[in-house]
């Protein structure tokens, strides 16, 4: 059952080869097992869980039963959950409960999932390794020396480390794709818009979308059906009928225009995940897919307007923090500013803060012009390389990250390093397009490697399908993280 | 050569909407504080706003009145500060691109009409309160008042002096209540005033401003412009140089002191809040909402005015749809003559009257047909204008109208030359030392004997008449 797929799990429960106890206890203890090791989940609530289960249980048996019925689930720590901590990877957020349930947590909670636990991640979102958490770092479960990636770290170790079924996640600027490649897991970034971001807490509003990590492309599709949908309380939520994502899933590739942009395979990229990311796309032109190369010749300024317009909202949406209504706040102060002063340099860690510092300074009097204004002038550019790509093809393909996971460490001094790791995932959020990561092979030193393909808005359905079938040929998607056995 | 006192004003004025301008919560006045304060209100992680479209209509209401442009396309922008009542850290306001954009405010002084030029009405979020007395060693945030939508209403430096400054709030004052858009009550602060005020010598550009903080009366807009311009002109006449400063009224004083000048400005890092789609409305949105707008107060005004009403009372009587709307009435087929007359009753007596019982106007025991009726009676000499106040008393209480009440008490004036030479024969009998003493040169003696003689006709003779026969009979 660990290894199961969604619909497994979900006919086994219907068999009543399984209760939702059992399935519940199952995951747990592996939880148990492993979490000491990996940190992937901050907060685990196993009465809570088993209740949920029990609860799920006597719909089953009283016939109602949804898409998620009695089936665990993990969100990561950034969507408000009601009752159970929310800590956003942060000590200013340490001691705080929401409310209220966040749009996903509460779709999850209708499609009768039950909650398993809070992952870990960067702080406030803020990172690319999981390494700037205020609860330690999550590992990779492939190598315990290794991140898993972020900032959904931890949600991306716990599905590879099979501790949960699924997790949810949120992308900025790579945060479900790279670790996800990172871990050798499948994960989708959808389309700005079609996932509602109420009760996530908000990194950069123009760019932050959440979605789901799981085992396979056929489980994404399941789990963005039960989070995409219209939601009022986000007045960015993009209201279409609801679509089922797995009506494609097995329609041949024959005929598929696969773009491979030239600037994704340059120089910087290692050897193992040219070679993984070569073979993958022979694969899809095994399966009647006809590639061609695609330019996006903006691609290398993705990374510095990302780091001007995320920081300049960031810097914003994270004003509220300030020690006077909830969360963290200084114990001993002298006065007003004073409070705000210290609670803020206790509350943050150093990335956060850096990029407080720099989101303030871009849109500060006599420097916004020359690059918030110019930031998003260059980001209508890269939105507009996509448009006149997809006007030759159907996805792009290409390395989710030009390396594999790194050691814990080996980045954290160098933030334009640690940056550059996400050269690849930053533009399709910058664009609003949605993309996804599957496991793609292995490099030399048994690290899995993930193949991203992106696609035009809302081209979720054709990204799954593409998946699905690259799935069905290979088993890279099954390996289980050998410091994480079965 | 002279000083001139140069003024511009931006006017809060909180919109008349159930809820908040973001959330769902009431807009309320006076509940228990942070009783109506939502998830969005107080900013807790991962809440979002959501623009409510009541207030939209009211700001296009307010465009629409004023003769501006509507940006067809708005955007909300964020402005960033840190302060306790300011939940998010950000006020959400807009900044580049304001939904109503020129326009003009004819305001009434006793020389003429004047046009005030608008610059720009925006839309934006009210903060909450800090309470800084009621807590020892601490401060009170009540976040009740969060989120109230609020219409910044920003003139160009068009008035000239405070009594102009207080022209235009009044009349502003009266168009947001008279276009339903502003409760207007300024004690709860739901129109707030700020005032920049520079000094000159004619001719010149203008001067270094201050902004003037927190007025929350005409009688504060007054005396604090009144003050500052005092201010700026001692210290250039003494040779020295105002400083762009921010300054705040202090009523109890009667004078503005310095909170913070140009250097300590904050830098409010505006940018597009991506929470929030630009605001778009449609050409027939704002032509459902024209024509919804009632007739404007100018045009009551103006038309006050042709009736030969004195422009600053045509300004008093256009202060409410109420008022006005009842001074029409009054005014309705009275001759021109009359109107000015009545215009005076309306807010001389009654609006005392008025005043006094704490009643208003819509709700005055005294209908415009029987006001009319009164000051017609006084115009064609059917009462004496002392005798007018009793038909009013009486018409308070509910006696009826003017011409019953003159006919049941036997109020209507005697002008029968017969009656009061009569009247006047008998007095200066009775009286004969008033009758020497006025002849022997003492002026005083006439007044006496017309009081006689008005005694005698209990109150009711005509006194000029009286007046003219006393003279030709004392003469004869």
């Amino acid at each position: 059952m660990l290894n199961a797929s969604l619909s497994e799990i979900s006919a086994a429960l219907a068999t009543k080869a399984i209760s939702s106890a059992e399935l519940t206890r199952l995951f747990l203890d592996r939880i148990r097992a492993l979490n000491h090791a990996l940190n992937a989940f901050i907060t685990v609530d196993e009465e809570r869980s088993l209740a949920e289960a029990r609860a799920a249980d006597a719909r089953r048996a009283a016939g109602s039963a949804a898409a998620l019925t009695g089936i665990p689930v993990a969100h990561k720590d950034i969507f408000c959950t009601r009752g159970m901590l929310t800590t956003c990877g942060s000590r200013m957020l340490a001691n705080y409960v929401s409310p209220y349930d966040a749009h996903v947590v509460e779709r999850f909670a209708r499609a009768g999932a039950v909650l398993l636990g809070k992952c870990n991640m960067d702080e406030f979102a803020m990172g690319s390794s999981n390494e700037t958490s205020h609860f330690g770092p999550a590992r990779n479960p492939w190598d315990r020396r290794l991140v898993p990636g972020g900032s959904s770290g931890g949600s991306a170790a716990a599905v590879a480390a099979r501790m949960t079924p699924a997790a949810t996640g949120t992308d900025t600027g790579g945060s479900i794709r790279q670790p996800a490649a990172l871990c050798g897991v499948s994960g989708l970034k959808p389309t700005y818009g079609l996932v509602s971001r109420y009760g996530m807490v908000a990194f950069a509003s123009s760019l932050d979308q959440g979605g789901p990590l799981a085992k396979s492309a056929a489980d994404l599709a399941l789990l963005l059906e039960v989070m995409a949908g219209f939601d009022a309380r986000d007045s960015t939520s993009v209201e279409r009928a609801p679509e089922d994502y797995r009506r494609d899933l097995d329609r041949p590739l024959a005929g598929l225009r696969v773009g491979l942009p030239k600037e994704y395979f340059g120089d910087g990229l290692e050897p193992g995940v040219r070679r993984a990311v070569g073979e993958a796309v022979r694969e899809l032109e095994r399966q009647g897919a006809i590639t061609l190369e695609v330019s996006l010749p903006n691609t290398g300024l993705a990374v510095p307007v990302y780091y001007v317009l995320a920081p300049a909202e960031a810097s914003s949406n994270l004003s509220r923090f300030d020690g006077v209504r909830y969360g963290h706040r200084a114990a001993q102060y002298d006065d007003l500013l004073d409070m705000y002063c210290r609670t803020r340099a206790e509350g943050f860690g150093a990335e956060v803060k850096r990029r407080i510092l720099i989101g303030t300074y871009v849109l500060s009097h006599g420097y916004y012009d020359a690059y918030y204004v110019q930031a998003q002038k260059l980001r209508r550019l890269i939105a507009q390389d996509f448009a006149a790509a997809f006007a030759r093809c159907d996805v792009i393909a290409g390395p989710t990250s030009p390396s594999t996971a790194f050691a814990l460490g080996a980045k954290s001094d160098d933030p334009v390093q640690m940056y550059l790791n996400d050269i690849f995932t930053i533009p399709a959020p910058l664009a609003g397009l949605p993309g996804l990561s599957i496991p793609c092979g292995f490099d030399d030193k048994g690290l899995p490697v993930g193949l991203q393909l992106m696609g035009d808005y809302f081209s979720e359905a054709r990204l799954l399908n593409v998946a699905h079938r690259y799935q069905q040929a290979t088993d890279w998607h099954a390996r289980v993280p050998k410091d994480a056995p079965l | 050569m002279s000083w001139e006192i140069v003024v511009g004003i931006e006017t809060h004025a909180q919109l008349r909407t159930r809820s908040k301008i973001f959330s769902g919560a009431s807009t309320e006045f006076g509940a228990a504080p942070n009783t109506q304060a939502s998830a969005v209100d107080i900013a807790l992680p991962g809440v979002l706003p959501v623009l409510n479209r009541a207030a939209v209509e009211l700001a296009l209401r307010f465009g629409l009145a004023i003769g501006a442009r509507i940006n067809r396309r708005s955007v909300f922008a964020r402005k960033n500060y840190f302060y306790p009542d300011l939940p998010k850290g950000y006020q959400i306001s807009q900044y580049e691109a304001p939904i109503v954009q020129g326009g003009t405010l004819a305001i009434a002084l006793a020389e003429g009409e004047k046009t005030i030029r608008i610059t720009r009405a925006h839309l934006e979020e009210d903060a909450g309160k800090s309470l800084h007395e009621d807590f020892h060693g601490m401060s009170g945030i009540d976040l009740n008042r969060a989120g109230t939508p609020l219409l910044e209403i920003v003139s160009e430096p068009d008035l000239r002096g405070a009594h102009e400054a207080v022209a235009y709030a009044r009349a502003l004052h009266a168009l947001v209540r008279w276009i339903g858009v502003c409760d207007g009550n300024m004690q709860e602060g739901s129109f707030r005033c700020d005032a920049n005020v520079s000094v000159r010598r004619a001719g010149e550009p203008l001067g270094t401003r201050c902004e003037i903080k927190n007025l929350n009366s005409f009688r504060f807009i007054e005396r604090a412009i009144e003050f500052e311009a005092r201010r700026q002109i001692a210290l250039l006449e003494d040779g020295g140089r105002v400083e762009q400063q921010t300054r705040l009224y202090d009523p109890e004083r009667d004078e503005t002191r310095a909170m913070r000048s140009k250097e300590e400005a904050q830098d409010y890092r505006y940018f597009p809040d991506p929470d929030l789609l630009p605001l778009v409305v449609s050409e027939e949105e704002i032509e459902r909402v024209r024509a919804e707008l009632p007739e404007l107060p100018d045009v009551r005004r103006r038309q006050f005015i042709a009736r030969g009403i004195p422009a600053t009372q045509a300004a008093q009587l256009t202060s409410s749809i109420e008022l006005a709307t009842y001074a029409g009435l009054a005014l309705e087929g009275a001759s021109r003559g009359t109107a000015p007359a009545i215009a005076n009753w309306i807010t001389g007596p009654l609006s005392a009257k008025l005043n006094e019982r704490g009643i208003g106007i819509e709700r005055a025991p005294v209908s415009p047909e029987q006001l009319r009726q009164l000051v017609e009676r006084i115009a064609d000499g059917t009462i004496s204008g002392k005798l007018a106040k009793e038909v009013d008393d009486a018409m308070w209480a509910g006696e009826g109208s003017a011409d019953e009440i003159i006919e049941r008490r036997g109020l209507r004036q005697i002008s029968d030359s017969d009656a009061i030479e009569k009247l006047v024969d008998e007095v200066l009998a009775a009286n004969a030392k008033l009758v020497e003493d006025y002849r022997g040169g003492k002026e005083k003696a006439f007044n006496a004997l017309v009081g006689q003689v008005m005694k005698a006709s209990r109150g009711k003779a005509n006194p000029a008449q009286v007046n003219q026969l006393l003279r030709v009979r004392l003469a004869g």
